[in-house]
């Protein structure tokens, strides 16, 4: 298993626990009470499973498991699969922070949080595909 | 890789970068606001990166490694996998265009009609190929 599988799959499954826990905490805060602010987490728990846990999750499969770009390069462009791994992670940190921060205070001027957390990820995700796309091969 | 797993691949990888731009665009508008029609993506976003990417890429992976026949065409019924391919790809821009551009209600519902017969073929397809490899 190449070593950025490794850290696609590891860092999926901490966003997992990350999201259930975030995910517990919306259904506490019906339950007992807790204050409304906490709802703010709710695209924050939806993005942390989804980007963070499953597609994560894929994309390390997907750099291990897809054919072989060439006996030179059998995973492709690596360094544009290290730097999709970089940008989708400091995004999505960028946005579990900047969401709830600019919905509960949005006279605090985080804003920039949120688009720059916008452009990470959108190239983060970008680069994998410019790295998984000439891998898929058919017979 | 199977032609057809090809093609199920790279469709999701194209719905994987629509997704990340409308989400980006949605961000982006919500910490920068540009033009508070951006945030109307959501249902498109959702449709293209669940059903476009998630799920279309789990179908052509399962065409690809899904156990094969020693007997007969080995990969099975291609024709079902195919017909999966294009109901989902057209149910998934009826149901997320029509949604995000305000078509009447009908069309979206069509479009998920359409996704659960694309699920329906695809299950047909996969189903006999659930076995022990060389049997």
């Amino acid at each position: 298993m190449p070593r950025l599988t490794r850290w696609f799959i590891k860092t999926a499954m901490i966003y997992f626990v990350a999201a259930l826990i975030v995910g517990g905490l919306l259904l506490a805060r019906s339950a007992f009470d807790w204050p409304a602010g906490i709802a703010a987490l709710t695209p924050v728990y939806f993005h942390l499973l989804m980007v963070g846990w499953v597609t994560q999750l894929i994309f390390g499969m997907l750099f291990w498991m897809l054919p072989r770009y060439s006996k030179e390069q059998p995973r492709g462009n690596e360094r544009l699969a290290w730097a999709a791994y970089g940008l989708i992670n400091v995004g999505l940190l960028l946005r579990a922070i900047g969401e709830p921060w600019v919905t509960l205070q949005p006279e605090a001027g985080a804003g920039w949080l949120l688009a720059v957390s916008a452009v990470l990820q959108l190239l983060g995700g970008w680069a994998f595909i410019g790295t998984a796309w000439p891998r898929v091969k058919e017979r | 890789m199977l032609r057809l797993s090809g093609w199920c691949a790279r469709t999701a990888l194209l719905y994987l970068g629509a997704g990340f731009l409308l989400g980006a665009l949605m961000l982006f508008q919500k910490g920068v606001p540009i033009d508070p029609a951006l945030l109307r993506l959501l249902p498109l976003h959702i449709e293209v990166a669940l059903v476009g990417w998630t799920m279309q890429l789990a179908m052509g992976i399962a065409f690809w490694i899904l156990p094969r026949f020693s007997r007969g065409p080995s990969h099975g019924n291609l024709m079902l996998g195919w017909l999966a391919y294009i109901l989902l790809n057209v149910g998934v821009l009826s149901a997320g265009l029509g949604q995000w551009l305000g078509a009447p209600p009908i069309i979206p519902l069509l479009g998920r009609v359409i996704e659960m017969l694309a699920a329906v073929s695809f299950i047909l397809h996969a189903w006999p190929r659930i076995k022990p490899i060389g049997t």
